[in-house]
Order: structure tokens, then sequence, then C-alpha cells
């Protein structure tokens, strides 16, 4: 419980924190410190560097415009889950944070450092993939955009490199008619998901699903698209049975599901299941209203 | 006699304005100039030789003083004491503070760095290098009794630790007379202890006095001297203990840890003031467990319901040492087991088993949980067999009210009770009738409710000193200063438990002052005569009794003043309200302080007085106190998740009298919650190899608030005879009583698809299962 040696930087830009982590070997980012630290304090993480991105301006806003959901990278899952324009635009944001930890985890913890952090039982992956996000990334040589689909590479592990650091999460802001929930279980002990399914349905005029969304966490290695779920109600009323039959795919194709002594894989694709059921009835209550 | 004004009042508790300020002192609050900091270095291995050890890397870090091994500490410091060792076929382990040639739990320590700091001292602890031969290792208990099981202990016969024996009656011929006979394996899981503040110990020797001042989070400070002593070779009356604010016990510290003499002898050895605090992780490592007993049941019975006989073949798991108590902890089970029945005919075979795994040892309950979980989880296995209510088959087993004090036929004499009408009470207020009712129409609608009972007994006061492995006794001292003021001394170790609280209450009433002018000492050996300690729900029982003796010995003595200065006949001397008063004279009298005065001037004395007003009492109790009580469970279990909400909690319980209810309201709440954190919720797992799976809160589920609904509680009082006070003890009744009501209302939900019994924790996976065509265990 007490962390080796380390010196501390805290820069006030992007650049100057992306040029910290490039000069420095064996530097690694600090954000609400809610995952790096634990695992400092068992050791298990020992950087020689720690560069707290806290002070950086710029990025830990959410703005909605010119079709974009943008969140900065450093916002915590708190500011998200109390943002009232979030609430009725795309609720799935905030109902994902509200299911986070506890109020200090939600105070302290960002969206940023949970999806480069990539532990498999995260919440946000979820709604990343059912939302199609994409991910900002400041390196040396400027700034790239990777889609939620690339950027989750295998547990813990994610396409960021050593000196990049993840600024800005953008989400295509739902159209008219959609609708969008988080179903999870909770881990008992850490309130992690033991498996988290977050939706989103669009519905056309006559009330048929156009498009839909839907991420499952906590299943597998990484947080996938459950594609089959979403092929099989575009097109469709949403109705009990259509969602029934489609959210009875969203454990599909994995293969080697996560196993604890909390829940086995089999449970944990079984839960997809009933969750996808769940999250889908209510996006499309939200849909239609 | 005076009107009770203090006791029975819910007054807000003394201790939490400096608890809730940061204003407590805590072991690890404490700042001594000079002090170091000391960590330990612990196996990663469950089971494996020390080959070598080399510290010379960590002893040639900036800010390290010192590094010291088994090697180096053995020679002058005796084994970690265990008191009860006196059982059949018994080995008893050596037990070195520091491993020297074998480790045989993850965990256990070997070695202690000395240093500036506490980063320092972890990072000297990551030079250390230990060369480890590891070696198989076994951590089921079943598993180490198996002849050719790998053994911990080359020179033991097996992993066996020892064995006892319990019979009432005649179990056999019980067997016999049952219409029917079924049989049941329960497994009580391993639980940690966590409380708040993990254990911590700082030292510091006096050379010039030749005195060790030991600060220690420990429940029983004057058992620790001596122990301490003992172990690290000075005379007891060189050693003082102090246990400050100490944030939670739970049992795990009613014990004698390496790392509290290792301290003490570092600090006389070094002559620096050391100081060691616990991390989460150690406190999951290395200090004791709890429950790990696992057993099968026969239990014959009539078709009326009638249990005639009880049959409880049990192996428990010690761990790999003895503690302080360790082996005395299952036979706690099997005294409890007959439970608040009539069971005539009771057995229990024991057998405990040396596994690669922390010691168990006394945690909330301490073998009665067990006992209770059994016996309770009984009545309703007899039921279903017999397609009774389990209501009713309570009714026909229960020790009937008039047959007090009632003879068990494990030998124990239970003081008072009344089991009916606290079941009476519980089932009126959840509404009984009703609850089965709407579970009737929920379960056409496929919705599965689960209603569960629990009428507990269990043993508290603890107790006559012939029955307890280290004294049972407790003491008290009451002083009043000149000024009226009172103090009081317990050998009791309040850390929790309120009895800043109660104790000042008595006191207020009984001598007639304001609870505010009461102090009560506690914790300090140099300043409280010796005493036992705050376990086992004795604090009030006995503790309190103590103190409450020794305040009648003063009040004696300020009528016998008050007689002298009022010259009244002292047989006419009464307290009303703050004054010692002449019966049928009211005006005419004198206040505590007016005596305290007149007794500390030393001048105008009553005949044959001395001068002063303080007394001490030691209490040696009579018998133990048995409360019990009716505790109703509501769940609903998802069929879909199988997750369980727990839609009420009705409990009513007999403590005895009470001093204040929000007081024994608390430990109720407390102890609800962790019983039914055993019940669905805690285990430390261990796997094959002895690596510690739940080592971290990440991982190990601690209840939480949020879990539970508004706890619906109520009580009866039906008082002991075994102190003047008639009250019981409630440390422990939660518990105790929470775990089956939890796991019958569960199983009961789950009858549908045909479950007769689930183990703990029951995680959801496993109720799924259940519930979808999986296999009942
Ligand atoms: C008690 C507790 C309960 C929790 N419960 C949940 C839960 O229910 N659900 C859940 O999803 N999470 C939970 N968490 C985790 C929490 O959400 C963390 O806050 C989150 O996972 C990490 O975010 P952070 O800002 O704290 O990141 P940090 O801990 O600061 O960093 C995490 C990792 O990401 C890197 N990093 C952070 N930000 C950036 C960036 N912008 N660019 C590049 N690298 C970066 C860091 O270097 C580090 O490796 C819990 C945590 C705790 C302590």
């Amino acid at each position: 419980m007490i962390p080796g040696t380390f010196d501390y930087h805290a820069p006030k830009t992007l650049k100057k924190a992306v040029s910290l982590l490039n000069e420095h070997e064996d530097a690694k980012i600090l954000a609400g410190g809610h995952s790096l630290i634990p695992l400092m304090k068992l050791r298990f993480a020992a950087p020689a560097v720690v560069i707290d991105i806290g002070r950086v301006s710029g990025i830990s806003r959410i703005r909605i415009s010119d079709g974009h959901i943008q969140i900065g990278a450093l916002t915590t899952h708190h500011t998200i889950g109390s943002n009232a324009r979030l609430r009725r635009v795309c609720p799935v944001l905030p109902e994902t944070a509200n299911e986070i930890g506890d109020l200090q985890v939600r105070n302290r913890g960002t969206l940023g450092g949970s999806v480069v952090h990539a532990d498999p039982a995260a919440d946000w992956p979820a709604a990343m993939m059912a939302l199609r996000a994409s991910f900002e990334v400041a390196g040396p040589s400027g700034t790239r955009e990777v889609s939620a689909s690339d950027f989750f590479v295998d547990m813990m592990t994610t396409t960021i490199g050593d000196g990049e650091i993840l600024s800005q999460i953008r989400i295509p802001e739902p159209p008219a008619g959609s609708g969008s929930a988080y179903a999870k279980m909770h881990q008992s002990a850490s309130g992690f998901a033991i498996t988290g399914v977050a939706a989103q349905l669009t519905l056309d005029e006559s009330g048929n699903v156009s498009a839909a969304g839907v991420g499952v966490t906590g299943v597998a290695p990484i947080a996938y698209t459950a594609s089959a779920v979403e092929d099989a109600l575009v097109g469709k009323a949403p109705d009990e049975g259509a969602i029934a039959a489609a959210a009875a795919l969203a454990a599909d194709g994995v293969q080697d599901a996560n196993e604890d002594h909390h829940a086995s894989g089999e449970y944990r694709m079984h839960l997809a299941t009933v969750l996808a059921s769940r999250a889908l009835a209510s996006a499309a209550e939200r849909a239609k209203s | 006699m005076p009107v009770a004004k203090s006791v029975g009042a819910r007054i807000k508790r003394r201790e939490d304005p400096r608890l809730i300020q940061g204003l407590a002192t805590y072991v690890d609050d404490l700042q001594l100039p000079g002090m170091c900091y000391v960590a330990f270095v612990r196996s990663p291995h469950a089971h494996a030789k020390i080959q070598s050890i080399d510290t010379s890397a960590a002893s040639a870090l900036d800010g390290v003083v010192s590094v010291v091994t088994g090697a180096d500490v053995n020679p002058d410091v005796g084994g970690v004491p265990c008191a009860a060792t006196d059982f059949p076929n018994v080995q008893v382990p050596e037990h070195p503070v520091l491993a020297e040639d074998k480790v045989r739990f993850v965990g256990e320590p070997l070695a202690a760095v000395v240093a500036v700091d506490r980063y320092v001292a972890q990072d000297a602890v990551d030079l250390v290098e230990v060369d480890y031969d590891p070696l198989e290792a076994v951590s089921d208990a079943e598993a180490a009794l198996e002849p050719g099981s790998v053994k911990l202990y080359d020179h033991f016969d097996s992993n066996q630790a020892f064995t006892w024996d319990l019979e009432g009656g005649d179990v056999d011929a019980g067997l016999k007379e049952a219409d029917r006979v079924i049989s049941q394996r329960f497994i009580h899981q391993r639980l940690a202890p966590n409380p708040i503040e993990p254990r911590g110990v700082a030292a510091d020797f006096n050379a010039g006095d030749e005195q060790l001042t030991l600060w220690s989070s420990t429940q029983i400070p004057h058992i620790l001297r001596t122990q301490v002593a003992l172990m690290i070779g000075l005379n007891e009356n060189r050693v003082r203990v102090i246990a400050p604010e100490v944030g939670g016990g739970f049992g795990c510290k009613l014990n004698v840890y390496a790392e509290e003499a290792v301290l003490g002898h570092l600090a006389k050895k070094l002559e620096r003031p050391v100081k060691w605090m616990e991390s989460r992780r150690e406190n999951f490592l290395h200090t004791i467990h709890g429950r790990d007993q696992l057993g099968d049941v026969e239990i014959g019975m009539k078709n009326d319901g009638t249990i005639t006989t009880l049959k409880y073949n049990v192996v428990a798991d010690v761990g790999s040492y003895f503690q302080l108590l360790t082996p005395a902890i299952p036979t706690l089970t099997g005294l409890m087991l007959c439970g608040c029945y009539q069971i005539r005919n009771v057995s229990m075979h024991l057998r405990a088993a040396f596994t690669n795994k922390m010691s168990t040892d006394a945690y909330r309950g301490a073998g009665r949980p067990e006992a209770t979980y059994i016996v309770e989880r009984i009545v309703d296995c007899v039921a279903d067999e017999l397609g009774l209510d389990p209501l009713e088959v309570r009714r026909k087993n229960f020790i009937v009210k008039d047959s007090f004090p009632y003879e068990t036929g494990t030998g124990l004499s239970y003081d008072s009770g009344d089991y009916t009408i606290a079941l009476d009470k519980a089932l009126k207020n959840a509404d009984y009738e009703g609850l089965r009712k709407k579970q009737a129409e929920l379960r056409d609608e496929g919705r599965y409710l689960g209603i569960g009972l629990s009428t507990y007994a269990e043993i508290c006061g603890m107790g006559p000193s012939a029955a307890m492995p280290a004294g049972g006794w407790e003491s008290g001292t009451v002083r009043v200063d000149p000024t009226g003021k009172v103090t009081v001394l317990t050998g009791i170790k309040p850390h929790g438990q309120g009895q800043e609280t109660t104790f000042a209450q008595l006191i207020a009433d009984g001598l007639g002052v304001d609870v505010d002018d009461v102090k009560i000492v506690h914790g300090d050996t140099d300043s409280v005569q010796y005493g036992t300690g705050t376990f086992g729900s004795r604090g009030t029982a006995v503790g309190g009794t103590a103190m409450i003796m020794a305040m009648e010995k003063v009040k004696k003595k300020v009528k016998k003043f008050a007689a002298h200065m009022l010259e009244a006949n002292i047989d006419d001397i009464e307290l009303e309200d703050d004054r010692y008063v002449v019966k049928g004279n009211p005006e005419r009298g004198v206040s505590l302080a007016d005596v305290s005065g007149h007794a500390h001037r030393g001048i105008d004395m009553p005949e044959d007085t001395e001068p002063g007003l303080a007394e001490s009492h030691f209490f040696e109790p009579s018998n133990f106190t048995y409360p019990f009580g009716t505790h109703i469970a509501v769940v609903e279990v998802d069929k879909d998740t199988g997750e369980v909400d727990i839609q009420r909690y009705v409990a009513v319980d007999d403590v005895g009298n009470i001093i204040n209810p929000m007081i024994v309201e608390g430990q109720i709440h407390g102890g609800i919650v962790q019983g039914l954190g055993q019940a669905l919720y805690e285990e430390v797992i261990y796997d094959e190899s002895g690596q510690v799976l739940t080592g971290t809160f990440m991982d190990y589920t601690m209840p939480k608030a949020h879990f539970f609904p508004r706890f619906e509680l109520d009580n009866t009082v039906t008082p002991t005879p075994v102190n003047p006070m008639g009250v019981k003890g409630v440390g422990e009744a939660g518990t105790i009583g929470s775990t089956p009501a939890i796991v019958n209302a569960v199983i009961d939900a789950l009858k549908p698809f045909g479950v007769r019994h689930i183990d703990m924790p029951l995680r959801p996976e496993k109720l799924w299962r259940l519930m979808n065509g999986g296999e009942s265990s």
C-alpha cells in the first residue's frame, strides 16, 4: 500500500504533457488516478515519472455541436452523469456514468482514463461501442482519430502508444427518434460490470428500427459490438418478441469469455442476453417518447 | 430507589464527536521523536523451504536502520502463544514470530526492515532476497486429512491438529427412535474480519526507566501485556500496553500477533521508537480469518416434526498455526448446536486440520454462527422433508418458557428465555400470513419470493473462568474526585461498542451525577487494574457488572459519609435525583461532590472509615447469558440473473434489559449486515496452490449500506438473573441471527425448483443455475 518513488509533473497544456511524456522513459499519465494509483500502491505499477494531466486545459468539457457530442478525455464520470443536456440527447452516457463505482470514484475518475485503462469489466467501453465513438489521440507528431472498434486491442491494451495522450472522445449526435440505455450487473466487491450492455435504437416514422447500436462489456477480454443483435433489429418494430429474439444473440461468437470467482464465462454470456433485452427495451421506450 | 434518568434513554454516543471530527488517536496517529517504521518481508508462497535470505542490499539502502530475520530474532523472542491447547490428540506447532526454515502460508512474515520512513522500509523489503524452495501446498482441509497428503509439519504424524468430541443423550438411540433420518452437508466458508482500521503497533523503550510502552490496536491490552512480556523477556511490570482508539476488531484483535512482539523487541534492541501499520493487503493475508468448517449433519425426526437427534461430523480448517484461541473456536459450535430447541440427543465429532492458510480464530460470533446456521437450516430441512411450515417445526421443538434455567444436551445451562414471544412479535411485525399469501400469488406469475426465519439463541457474557481459556472475570474501579466527578477504570477495551456512553449512564443514575461528569478509562495497562478485555459480548454483562459492584461499594461509603454529615442513620439515607437525602426530610441532603470533598479532606470522618472515595471489584460471572430472537428475511430472486433482492428484514431481539436503545440498535444493524455478508457475499478464497484470490476489496465483497433495505427492528425484554443489571449482551446477536434467515429465505424462494440446500455465499450465478435446470447442491 506504499508506492515506489516517482517524479511528478503537472503540465498545463496538452502539448507540454505530450512532450514530457516523450522526454521521459517509463512515464505514465495520471488522470483521475482511480485505476493507476491502486496499482501503484500495490507496486503492480511503478512508473519512474507520473505526468498529472489534471491541470491541462481544454480536455474536460462536454460540447454538443455540428452533429457531434464531444467529451474531453479528462471529463469526470460525475460531470457526464449530471449533464442535463446529455440526459436528453444521449441518455446512455449519463446512465453509464452513474453506474460507475461510488460518488468518490465518479468525482475523480475520467472517461479518458477508463477507456485507456481498458479494464475488461469497465463500463464505458460498452457505450463507446454502441455509440460508434471515435477517439482523438495526441502524439509528438500531431493528432490522429481512431474508431472505438479499432481502439480496444486486448485486455488492458489499446492502440494508444507510449508517447500518446487521449484528448477527446467524439460521438455522432443521435438523430431524432433515438433512444439509448445501459443495463448492468455489478460485481459485488468492486462495483465494476460483471456484464454491461449499452444500446441505442433509432426509429423511423413508422416506428421500425432504422439504426441499432449495441455494445457489450465484461463478457470478453475487450468490449465488443453485438452486430448480430443490431442486424436482427434493423427494419423491425422493437416489440417484446423482436427484442427478445435479437437479444438472444448478444454473446454470439464470443470465444474465451472472461471467468473468475464472481462469474463464469457461460453466465456472463447469458447475462449479455438478459441485459441486452433490458437495455433494448428501455432504449425503445425512450426512442418512442 | 432513585428514578432512572439515564438508563433506557437514547443518548447519543459520547465517543462519536471525537471520531467524526478526526480528534481520536489511533496507533497511526502516534508520532514520537526519532520514530522508525517497520515493514515485513512476507512469503509469496503457501509452502516453501527457505534456503537463504540475503539482506545485504536492503541493509545498504539509504535510510534503513536495521534488517532482521528469524535467525536474528527468534533466539530472543518466544513463539506466538496459544491459550487453548488442551485437546485430545493435539499436535501443537512451534510458531516462531519470524519463519526461519519453512513458510506455511502466503503472507507469513520472515524478516523485518526498520527504516526512517514507510517508503524506504517498503523499498528495502523489495530488496531482501529470499531463496525459496517451493513445496506442494494443501489448502483443502479434507484433503489435508487424507493419508498421503503433503504435510505442513514433517515431525507430525499427519495434518490433524486435534480432535474433540461432545455427546449429550444418546444419538444412536435418537436415530432409532426417529421416523425419518436425513443428512445434509454444510459449509461455513472462510471470512475475513476486516475492521476498518487494520492492525497497528508502535513501541518505545525507555532504557533509563527500563520501560517498554507498546501501543497496539487490540481488544485485550492486559493479556497482550502478559504475553508480550513473556515473549520478549521483560518483567510484566516493565511493559505498558496502550490500546488507543481501536477502529473495530470483530475478534481479530482478540489475539497476540507476531508483529506485536517483534516491534517490542526491536524498540528495546534499537532503543528507538518503532511503528508498523498493517496494510489492507497484509490484513487479508496475516490477520486471523473466521469460520471455515465443513461438516455433515444427520438429523432424526418424528413425523410430527420433533427432532430426536442431531449428529455433526465436522472438519475445521485451522490454517497453518495456532493463534491465541484457534482450537477453542469450533468447540463453541458444539456447545450451541441445540440452538433454542429441546434436542436431547446431540453429538459433535470434530477433526481439525492444518492447511497452508492463515490461522482461523474468533470472528464476530466465533463458533456460534456455525451452530446457529446448522440448527436453523436443519429445522427448515425437517419442515421441507415433512411438508410442514418451518414455523411449526420451530414451535414444536422450542424450549418452553417455564423450563429455565434449562440444561441443554450439550451441557450448558440457559439462563432465561421466552422464544415464543419474540417469534410471535416478529411474525406479527412481518405479517407472516400476508407474506405467505403474496408468495403464492407471485409464484403464479413466475416470480420467486422467499421468506426465511431464524429463531436463534446464543451465548454471551463470556464467561465463567472455568469455561474460558484465560480467565473470564472482569474488573472495574470507580473513583470519585474531591470535586465529585467520577472516573471509571474498566478492564474491558471498547472499540466501537459504546461503553463510554452506556457505562456513564449506569454511573450517572447509580451515584446521582450527570452523564457528562463521568469519565470511562480503558485500554491503558498502567492506569487500569488487570482486566480481560472486550470480546464474546461480555463488555457490559461482565465488565459492566464489575463496575456496578465497585460503584455499589462506593455508594455504601457515600451513604456512610452522608449519614455522618447529616447526623442521620445510614439506613435513612437515600439518593433522590442528584442528592443524598434523609428519608422523609428531603431538604436535608448532600451531593456527591459534598461527600467526596469531605471524604478527601480527611478530617471529621465517620467511625472506622478510610478517607478517599474509590473502590474496585473483580467480578466472576456464575454463568454465560443467552440472548435470543427471531429474524425474518423476505427476498425476491430474479430468475433471469439469480440476483437476490432483500425486500424486508424484520428482527425481534431479546438481549435482556436495555441501557441505551440507540446503541443496541447500532450493534444489531452492524451485526445483521455482517451476517448477511456471510450469507450472500463474503468468502476468502485460496486456490489449490494456497494463493489468496480475494486479497483486496476489489475481489472480497464487503457488504455495503446500499445493498440492504431499512431494517425493521423490535425487541422483547427477558432479563437474565446472571447479573444485577439483567443485561445479556448484544455484540454478536445480529451476526448470529441473520445468516440463516437470509439463506432460509433464498432457499424458500427456490423451492419450486426442487432446491433443498445451497452453500454460502449465495452468489447470483449459483442461484441462476439452480433456477434454470442446473445441479442442486
Ligand atoms: C473503488 C473503485 C470502484 C470503481 N468502480 C468502477 C465501475 O463500477 N466501473 C468502471 O468502469 N470503473 C470503475 N472504477 C474505475 C474508475 O472508473 C477509474 O476512474 C477509471 O477506470 C480510470 O480513470 P482515471 O481517470 O481514474 O484514470 P487513471 O487511474 O488516472 O489512469 C488510468 C490509466 O489510463 C492512463 N490514462 C489516463 N488518462 C489518459 C489519457 N487521457 N491519455 C492517455 N492515457 C491516459 C493512465 O496512464 C493509466 O494507465 C472504479 C475504481 C475504483 C477505485
